[in-house]
């Protein structure tokens, strides 16, 4: 049974890998294979034609593309991410920081954003058709279909603006005590729970929905359970595994609202440095903040699927 | 009343609720504005009307200024060309060729379905507003690449969604029967497939447009996206971002412009008659 689930995940993860290659692809593509000769935009307008066919040699951009696509990957994959244009230090260096800094934001958001949701969206389930469970769901849909920037706007009014409880558009790298920490945190978390609580309540509200209209737990209400004893006991230990699943599929949200809540609040963090790469055209430090958002994403993917295949035996065959 | 909504609701073939139908009234008050919007402003959009920056809400400017003093119901009212304008072109590009791939994925089956399901996939695990981030450094922000890549990066959700309505229909009786005929494969896509599937194929064409739009903001508001002196509205918040903190109107409105097209866009598909939403769902 238990070889039978390794196989499985080995399946996923090969899957994942493969999906990594053509993502890899369609980044290198994107950024490479595009017209705009990287040789001619580093050097100038003003740059003889030497130079640029000098520097395009020396940066093999006059090799085939699929060539440059081995090397690219084959240097990812050994850990050698390039040099920045912009301010020619290594990409690792550059991202090593702030790749820290962004996973302390992911992680402080995921440990108020996941038992929010699952309390909200567990009760919401609870006493479906409710007032209660249309107020979420009014909540949920409306933060879902509003863009995030406007989430952060709006905490920023509230909370700075009208409160004047905490800093508006600042951040601060020196950090002095517990109670600072906890200002500067506070803005982009509570803009990111929103983003990706929304999502969770919806899931885990679908999921629990889904167990309670099981014959099991109609055969607990018939047999005069409470409803917080069905919910309890009977349907939530059956959902835990498609709530587990929801729980990773709504972290995903994260990388997208990440990008937009690093910059408005001038976090720094990964995404803001690939923000600013743009604005730059940076190629090589772009190439790797997009692949490492895609690992982390598909990462995200494949731990959903993982705990979806060992909730449910009827995925395992 | 009651049998009077009844007799409506059998001659019209369907009825659409009091929510749904204000859903309705805003997206179409949108679409006029976006037709219309040279013909509305109250003053040139590219015009500095007003020597005090940020300036509060007025008789002589509805919704205040921007930091430049120019005129933000003009700007709004334009912005919506561009959102609605854009966004409506890349939704209507990427359905198609999701929606037209999907279809011939699930009628033709084999390996180019299955190749093509894997790589579409794949595409899909790109986060999305990274994808657009990464397009934008390599390529620059033009209006026709905005539309391309935000196409692109919404037609592989479009083609899996068509792919398993198309890949249900397929396998009912009258299109095997008309298999048996001797049709070609285009006639059972065009009359046998699509006819069932139009319904919540157009119901996924307004949910993505959601999506599109939130996208394109978001890259508008890392101004990535439509480029000054031209502004959508995620690029209006951007631009006047610094007047935030005094709580000026000119970022207001422009979010609120957004939040009002999207929240009414999924309030009419929510609402839309059950019949037409799933029907083969």
């Amino acid at each position: 049974m238990n070889s039978m689930i390794a196989g499985l995940i080995i399946r996923r993860v090969g899957i994942m890998l493969v999906s990594l290659v053509i993502v890899a692809f369609a980044v290198f593509a994107a950024t490479e294979l595009l017209p705009g000769d990287v040789a001619q935009i580093l050097l100038g307008q003003s740059a003889t034609p030497e130079a640029v066919a000098g520097l395009r040699k020396a940066m093999h951009l006059d090799q085939p593309a699929i060539l440059r696509f081995g090397h690219w990957l084959g240097g990812l994959v050994t850990g050698d991410f390039g040099r920045s244009y912009a301010n020619n230090r290594d990409v690792a260096d550059l991202i090593s920081g702030r790749l820290v800094n962004s996973l302390k934001l992911g992680a402080v958001t995921t440990l108020f954003s996941v038992p929010l949701s699952l309390f909200l969206g567990v009760t919401a389930a609870m006493f479906r058709g409710s007032f209660y469970d249309r107020l979420v769901s009014v909540f949920t849909v409306t933060v879902i279909s509003v863009p995030e920037f406007m989430v952060a706007t709006l905490a920023v009014l509230i909370f700075a603006v009208y409160l004047g409880w905490l800093p508006a558009l600042s951040f601060a790298n020196e950090v002095h005590g517990l109670g600072e920490l906890l200002r500067v945190y506070a803005m982009p978390v509570i803009t990111l729970s929103f983003v990706v609580s929304a999502q969770m309540i919806r899931m885990t509200r679908a999921a629990v929905i889904d167990t309670i209209n099981t014959p099991y737990v109609e055969m607990a209400l018939l047999k005069g359970a409470t409803r917080r004893r069905m919910v309890m006991r009977h349907a939530l230990p059956n959902a835990l595994g498609p709530i587990a699943n929801a729980m990773a599929l709504s972290l995903s949200y994260l990388l997208g609202g990440v990008i937009i809540v690093e910059t408005i609040f001038n976090y720094p963090g990964v995404a803001k440095l690939m923000v600013d790469a743009v604005a730059t055209r940076d190629l090589p430090l772009i190439q790797t903040c997009a692949m490492l958002f895609c690992l982390s994403y598909l990462l995200l993917i494949l731990i959903a699927d993982v705990v979806a295949i060992a909730s449910n035996p009827r995925l395992r065959q | 009343m009651k049998a009077l909504a009844a007799s409506a609701r059998r001659r019209t073939g369907f009825h659409i609720n009091t929510v749904g139908t204000i859903g309705a009234a805003i997206v179409l008050f949108w679409i006029v504005i976006a037709i219309c919007a040279p013909l509305l402003v109250p003053y040139p959009v590219g015009k500095i009307v007003d020597f005090d920056f940020f300036g509060p809400m007025s008789q002589k400017f509805w919704l205040g200024t921007d930091y430049l003093g120019r005129d933000i119901l003009s700007r709004i009212l334009m912005g919506a060309r561009y959102t609605v304008g854009i966004a409506f072109a890349a939704v209507s590009l990427a359905c198609f060729v999701g929606v037209a791939l999907g279809m011939i994925a699930a009628v033709v089956g084999g390996f180019f379905d299955t190749a093509l399901s894997r790589f579409l996939d794949a595409l899909n695990a790109i986060p999305s507003l990274m994808f657009g981030l990464v397009v934008v450094a390599g390529v620059g922000s033009s209006i026709p690449v905005l539309i391309m890549t935000l196409a692109l990066i919404y037609a592989p959700g479009s083609y899996r969604f068509a792919r398993s309505l198309a890949a249900n229909t397929n396998t009912m009786d009258f299109v095997t029967v008309a298999r048996a005929r001797g049709e070609g494969t285009v006639y059972i896509i065009r009359e046998e497939i699509l006819p069932n599937i139009i319904g919540p194929v157009l119901a996924d064409f307004g949910l993505r447009f959601v999506f599109i739009v939130l996208l394109l903001s978001g890259l508008s508001f890392l101004g990535l996206g439509v480029q000054p002196p031209n502004a959508d509205w995620g690029g209006l918040v951007r631009e006047n971002l610094a007047g935030l903190p005094y709580g000026a109107p000119a970022v207001i409105f422009p979010s609120i412009a957004i939040a009002s097209l999207t929240i009414s866009v999924n309030m009419l598909i929510d609402n839309l008659p059950t019949r037409i939403r799933d029907r083969s769902a």
